[in-house]
């Protein structure tokens, strides 16, 4: 990519940026201002759409061109931007509130339709700006102000969703962990297509130390499955538990696993079929502390965007589309004249 | 055999059968003949929301009514003087609209003492007298089809659906019509299955010459094409003249034309229409609910777009956040509303003119809207150029209200030639307009107070818009009390300027003399337009005015309404024009409101306002 001598600070707008301190929106920030230039395209053709929510605030600090919308409605407008401009960089932030309650629907459909989208789903499992209401990724049981007695209803695993629209790119990083955010990110914007990044986002207010056992250095490497493609899947602190196949085909995690051990599974993030993506997130469902981390999909499918110019294109190509031809249109077939 | 052929100046048919008849392509065709005639017409489809309703029931009834004349003429005609019913529901439905004397055209087919019950009649309508009042013609039809395609190895219940041709040409005997165009058209539409163009047109002559033929016809009749202004006509409905003008809308504006929609009635046809011109540039977008569909929209003209969203009633409702998240970005969007009968599902295919209100107020908060209305099939063409040149001009969301009678009706159009067409002039920004080289997206033009459109890829523009309360001039984010006051009566003023630019509105009094005035918006304009002729031909004078403009009105119009003793409001709706006249201009404005899913009858209208000019 071009090095267009941009850095960090060219990604800052001038306005003060208004999270809460401690928040860890700050991280991701800097994260992405970081990464930005080495994106290689030049400011005015980067464009960041948010809904509404804590995260959608993010547009505001970022010095490139930005709209910050309705809540849940971001992708639909991004998907609006992105087609008819299928020369800019469009990236969506949400939440967890905002993606998947009263925007899921059109998550999904830009998910299915793989729009040139990089979508960051800032996750962080409770409303923030509504001042802590359970959220539709909360764990079952969540005691909060609208729920005093335990919520009801599961929760969504975002990435399950994703997977489960099919989306082309799939992946789950952590705030405070800026090497593997940064290189989510890379994966991402590399992508042609819808790109989900599941970003786990600590709520120092209304949902402190949601992460902590994959921050905290004597419980992380216990429950972080790091998902490399073309690396077996191991880990915990002496490397011995990894992600087997059993026999019927599912996955599931063992301890003392040797290398040479057949039913290791090495990720391959490109497998069409998005069973083996959705059984990697399934993982989580055995012990809710597992958190696979990293690509979990990555492949290849025409987009939205490029399919729609190409009709465009062809129809262009087969008829003329000037003003004589509109003229010639909507005169159509059976004229009459008065003299 | 030579037969009489008489004069008429006018005549209304009404064609009825079940709904998958074929009622409403009879009606197309034999308009299509009417037009290529050179008649001035006017057409009115009116069919049932279900796709296929139950056969032979009275809620399955699909029918479609053309009035033409030798003179220019408003509206599809109050009472047929024809009607063909295909059976015994289509008759039982359709009775009561007749005049007395009029022709009745019945396939006597299905009149069986079980499809009579099913419709509720215990005696044979066409042997009990029921229909004395009317010349009646009570004909096999389809048996006529079956033995005229006898040969042609089609199955009975194959051949059968070639009656609504049969009746066509029998139509087409009866009013002189051209024939070629017909033939021409099924040889088209169904080119892959000649066996079934061969038996509809087959079926078509025999329908023609039976007409011929026939000692039960003993007159054909002729109605001498129309005088009307020069030019090139064809015939069009509304949503396809509405689909036309945005494109050429995109075309004087040099901008590209994105659709983002969900499929709804009556609106659907203007999706499906747009979808197939992508070579000149136009995007549809067929989006997962209608707030996707205005939302890939505002999207797009945030990217510099002329942006449109289409729906119905229902789906405004639901766009109505968005709407006011445009207001707020002060983007340009061509909202189009093709209203229907509400609340809620209410009447899907049926017309009505009841979202004035929702499009002036439907939205949180200080939302103003620009409205403008078409008044006839026609004029959604030049309804939807004035509506974008609106929205691009002053960077604002515009509501086009069209409504299911013009949709689905058409009429002669005298096609525009585009040179002749507005240009609208767009210019992006390019440069930073404020101080040390920043660029502030909320400084205004001093004449329209629009805001400056700067879409992403220009270089140094670079800026954030949202939703959130924004700081004059900068677009930060403010929640400055004086900013707040400030910015909402800006927004407002944008608005308001809209009326600047407006022409005079257009007030027809040919005498000067009269003391009331009728006035309208939408599709009642023919309707009105009738029955004030009707009125005038009692030798009273009476004046009529029709919005083009709903907000803002034209700066003249309380001036105009302040002329005249007494004003008038037909609306098909409880009186919301009437309500919005009244709370600005202060004026005891009569409104006559009719919501029975119908356009107003012209001779139901010059009645009532005939009673306010004889008594106030």
């Amino acid at each position: 990519m071009a090095d267009l001598g941009l850095k960090a600070k060219d990604f800052k707008s001038d306005q003060e940026v208004r999270w809460c301190p401690g928040c860890g929106d700050y991280a991701i920030l800097a994260a992405v201002q970081g990464f930005m230039p080495e994106l290689g395209i030049p400011r005015e053709n980067i464009v960041f759409v948010s809904g509404i929510g804590c995260s959608s605030r993010f547009p505001y600090y970022m010095n490139t061109y930005g709209m910050h919308s309705i809540h849940g409605r971001a992708p639909a407008i991004a998907t609006g931007l992105s087609t008819s401009r299928p020369d800019l960089s469009v990236w969506v932030v949400t939440g967890d509130g905002d993606s998947l309650s009263i925007g899921g629907n059109h998550l999904i459909h830009a998910l299915r339709r793989n729009v040139n989208l990089k979508i960051l789903l800032f996750n962080n499992r409770i409303y923030g700006l509504t001042k802590g209401q359970y959220s539709p990724t909360s764990e079952l049981g969540k005691i909060t102000k609208s729920t005093p007695m335990g919520s009801l209803d599961r929760p969504f695993n975002p990435v399950s969703v994703a997977l489960g629209a099919e989306g082309t790119f799939v992946a789950r990083t952590l705030d405070s962990d800026r090497k593997h955010l940064t290189s989510v990110l890379r994966a991402a914007a590399a992508h042609q297509g819808t790109a989900l990044i599941e970003i786990y986002q600590n709520c120092n207010i209304f949902n402190d130390g949601a992460f902590d056992l994959l921050k905290e250095s004597d419980s992380r490497e216990d429950w972080i499955i790091p998902l490399e493609h073309g690396r077996p899947i191991r880990f915990g602190k002496d490397g011995s538990k990894a992600v087997v196949r059993a026999s019927d085909g599912s996955l599931t995690v063992a301890d003392q696993v040797d290398e040479d051990d057949p039913r290791l599974v090495i990720h391959d993030a490109h497998v069409e079929n998005p069973s083996y993506a959705f059984s990697l997130a399934r993982l989580s469902s055995s012990d809710a502390r597992y958190a696979p981390m990293g690509v979990i999909r990555s492949v290849t499918r025409p987009t939205y965007d490029h399919l729609m110019t190409d009709q465009l294109d062809t129809a262009a190509a087969a008829a003329p589309g000037d003003e004589s031809a509109l003229q010639k249109l909507i005169l159509g077939n059976d004229t009459w004249q008065v003299a | 055999m030579a037969k009489d052929v008489r004069q008429l100046e006018r005549v209304v048919i009404r064609i009825a059968g079940d709904s998958g008849d074929g009622m409403q392509l009879t009606g197309d065709r034999f308009t299509q003949e009417t037009a290529q005639f050179g008649n001035d017409l006017a057409t009115f489809p009116n069919f049932p929301a279900e796709i296929r309703a139950p056969q032979g029931t009275l809620a399955g009834v699909s029918s479609f009514q053309l009035h033409f004349a030798d003179h220019d003429i408003l509206t599809p005609g109050d009472r047929p003087d024809v009607l063909v019913a295909m059976n015994p529901a289509a008759l039982k439905a359709n009775l009561g609209d007749l005049r007395d004397g009029a022709t009745l055209i019945v396939d006597s087919h299905d009149f069986t003492t079980r499809a009579l019950a099913r419709v509720g009649w215990d005696s044979n309508p066409l042997e009990d007298g029921t229909l004395e009042k009317f010349q009646l013609h009570a004909l096999d039809l389809t048996q006529m089809t079956l033995d005229a395609l006898a040969d042609t190895g089609l199955s009975r219940k194959d051949a059968g659906r070639s009656k609504n041709m049969f009746a066509l040409g029998l139509l087409s005997w009866m009013y002189s019509r051209p024939t070629e165009g017909t033939i021409a058209f099924i040889e088209h539409k169904f080119a892959r299955k000649p066996e079934i163009a061969g038996a509809n047109i087959t079926a078509f002559r025999a329908g023609y010459n039976f007409g011929e033929t026939t000692e039960a016809f003993a007159v054909a009749y002729e109605v001498k094409p129309a005088t009307l202004p020069t030019g090139t006509y064809r015939n069009i409905t509304g949503n396809l003249a509405l689909a036309y003008g945005l494109i050429a809308a995109s075309k004087r504006s040099g901008l590209p034309l994105f659709l983002g929609a969900y499929p709804i009635t009556p609106a659907s046809d203007i999706l499906h229409e747009l979808s197939r011109h992508k070579r000149f540039g136009v995007r549809t977008f067929q989006a997962e609910d209608e707030i996707a569909g205005i939302g890939a929209a505002l999207g797009a003209a945030f990217g510099g777009s002329l942006a449109v969203t289409t729906s119905s009633g229902p789906g405004i409702a639901l766009k109505g956040e968005t709407i006011g998240l445009a207001v707020s970005l002060e983007l340009p969007l061509v909202i189009c509303d093709i209203q229907r009968g509400g609340p809620s599902t209410g009447l899907p295919t049926k017309t009505e003119q009841s979202d004035l209100l929702q499009a002036m107020f439907g939205r949180n908060g200080e939302a103003p809207v620009p409205i403008v209305a078409a008044q006839s099939p026609g004029d959604c063409f030049d309804a939807a150029i004035e509506a974008a040149r609106i929205a691009l001009t002053y960077r604002t969301p515009v509501f086009l209200l069209s409504d299911g009678y013009l949709a689905n009706g058409s009429e002669p159009w005298r096609v525009p030639s585009l040179d002749e067409l507005p240009e609208i002039p767009v210019c992006f920004a390019s440069e930073p307009n404020g101080p040390d080289g920043s660029f502030l997206p909320y400084l205004r033009d001093p004449e329209t107070l629009a805001r400056p459109w700067a879409v992403p890829g220009t270089p140094g523009l670079e800026h954030r818009v949202g939703g959130i309360e924004k700081a004059d001039k900068t677009g930060n984010i403010s929640y400055d009390p004086d900013n707040h006051d400030f910015m909402v009566r800006t927004r407002q003023a944008k608005v308001d300027r809209v009326a600047a630019a407006l022409p005079p509105l257009a007030v027809d009094d040919p005498s000067g003399d009269a003391r009331v005035l009728v006035l309208g918006w939408g599709s009642t304009y023919g309707p009105i337009g009738a029955a004030v002729r009707r009125v005038r031909r009692s030798g009273v004078p009476i004046a009529q005015a029709h919005l083009r403009h709903l907000n803002p009105f034209p700066g003249d119009l309380g001036a105009v309404l302040n002329r005249y003793d007494r004003v008038v409001i037909p609306e098909m709706n409880l009186g919301q024009l009437a309500m919005m006249i009244r709370a600005k201009y202060l004026i005891d404005a009569i409104s006559i409101t009719q919501v029975r899913g119908l356009p107003f009858k012209a001779e139901e209208l010059a009645e009532m306002l005939q009673g306010v000019v004889d008594h106030g």
